[in-house]
């Protein structure tokens, strides 16, 4: 089952990467996608809370760290998404379960991740990082974001739900 | 809410053991640090190869199975901008007429010369064409885009990248079956360039903007020069043709502005290319006919 459960998340984050950057591609509004990789860590975290949401996070941020087009820094989205993931995660347990407070996750994740990953290019020195360039890509993301959470974090919470062992999610609950 | 029943599992969970993040924070640091300070030879160049191998066939694929959903946003945003693009070809094309009955006849056969002389010249590079499979998203600060070609197809890093209307990029890693190319106008992007009325030299830089027609900045060498807008701006050219090779129109000079304090001349460059539409690319693998120039390329690698 631990296999399984492996494979299945390994395989999402591929997809996700993928999506993000190929498929949303030819959707991009003024260059921004949307978050792919980031609902799939949000989605964790509404469900299997903030450790397992910053592990997949680091694990998901260092793909798409590494993985093509990518020229930045290793482990500038690995940061992002380990933070976002544990935020959203901490956020779950004091929220509600319903539909708004988990797009309002969503939309504070992604501002939280962008932000991080803006921050990160600021401290190291980025060229490309402008103050003017993150006032309009972090607010066109988080809304992007937002947009499309209702095609991606429902199934993907649900797919969690049924790969999560049945203890785990009595002990957490 | 601290009425309902369940807010008592609350303090438990805020007790969680906090080390699990914690350690990852520093992971990404670590990662971080060592992938800055380490450059060219960073073990996170041969992970990114791994992970480009992994990756690249599942872009390749992914990008195949939605070309035809692509048509279909090309056609609908296609329809209206071709009507106001329409009208407005067709008041160019009366000035153009206008302007080439007159002044304009000289300047259109230097045009031509310009054109046959670059393609005469690129006509002795062999090309390996690639297709465009993903595109790094605005939220990453940089322009970036994958490529279907790799090393197996002899294409390596510091490689020359264009297109039918000019230079595109150069790559800066190879994959096996995938490549990165960093886009000109990244601001990362540094080209050589040379001014087409003057011949003057000086340096194009992206200027790193994240949404379509991006702009370079000419900073030509000799600060006395002067180039005038409408001049067109080629690839300067480096050693071996790596990682550019001479002759490549790259764009024309839009703007200039001389600031008499600095002493210096910044021009803009509007791209040929179109960077928000960029679908088939070239590879230039090397110089000499065809096949034989890409076997050499790869041979001489290995």
């Amino acid at each position: 089952m631990t296999v399984l459960r492996t494979a299945v998340m390994a395989g999402l984050v591929v997809l996700a990467v993928n999506l993000q950057v190929g498929f949303f591609a030819t959707f991009a509004v003024n260059g921004v996608v949307p978050d792919v990789v980031l609902l799939v860590v949000v989605a964790a975290a509404l469900v299997r809370g903030p450790e397992y949401a910053a592990a997949l996070g680091f694990v998901a941020g260092l793909a798409l760290d590494l993985a093509p087009p990518a020229d930045h820094t290793a482990g500038r989205w690995a940061l992002s998404l380990v933070v976002a993931g544990y935020l959203a995660g901490l956020v779950r347990l004091d929220a509600d379960r319903s539909a708004v407070a988990a797009v309002v996750t969503v939309a504070a994740s992604a501002f939280v991740a962008t932000s991080a990953f803006a921050l990160t290019g600021i401290v190291l020195d980025d060229p490309g990082v402008s103050v003017a360039r993150v006032l309009t890509v972090v607010p066109t993301a988080v809304l992007y974001d937002v947009a499309i959470t209702p095609l991606v974090v429902p199934g993907v919470a649900w797919l969690l739900a049924r790969l999560a062992p049945m203890t785990s999610r009595w002990a957490s609950a | 809410m601290s009425l309902l029943p369940r807010s008592s599992r609350r303090p438990r969970a805020s007790r969680r053991p906090r080390t699990a993040p914690i350690l990852l924070v520093l992971a990404a640091l670590t990662v971080m640090s060592v992938d800055a300070g380490t450059g060219a030879d960073s073990p996170a160049n041969r992970l990114r190869t791994v992970v480009g191998d992994v990756f690249g066939p599942v872009q390749s694929e992914l990008s195949a199975a939605t070309r035809p959903l692509t048509a279909v946003r090309d056609y609908v945003s296609g329809v209206s901008r071709l009507r106001t693009r329409n009208a407005a070809l067709a008041a160019r094309n009366a000035a153009l007429q206008s302007s080439l009955e007159t002044a304009g006849l000289r300047r259109h056969q230097r045009g031509e010369l310009a054109t046959m002389r670059t393609l005469s010249r690129n006509a002795r590079l062999s090309l390996v064409p690639a297709a465009v499979v993903a595109v790094g998203p605005a939220q990453a600060f940089s322009r970036t885009v994958t490529i279907d070609v790799g090393s197996s197809d002899g294409v390596r890093p510091d490689m020359t990248v264009l297109n039918a209307d000019g230079l595109v990029g150069r790559v800066v890693r190879a994959g096996r079956s995938n490549a990165t190319v960093l886009l000109v106008v990244d601001a990362n992007s540094v080209v050589g360039g040379r001014v087409g009325s003057s011949l003057e030299l000086g340096f194009l830089t992206g200027d790193g903007n994240l949404s379509g027609d991006g702009r370079l900045t000419l900073t030509t060498l000799d600060r006395t020069a002067r180039p005038r807008p409408g001049d067109t701006v080629v690839t300067w050219g480096s050693r071996n043709g790596r990682p550019y090779v001479a002759g490549v129109p790259v764009g024309r000079v839009e703007t200039v502005q001389t600031s008499p304090r600095e002493q210096s001349t910044v021009s803009t460059v509007r791209p040929f290319v179109d960077f928000t539409a960029l679908d088939l690319v070239s590879v230039v693998v090397g110089r000499g006919s065809g096949r034989t120039a890409a076997r050499a390329a790869g041979a001489g690698s290995r």
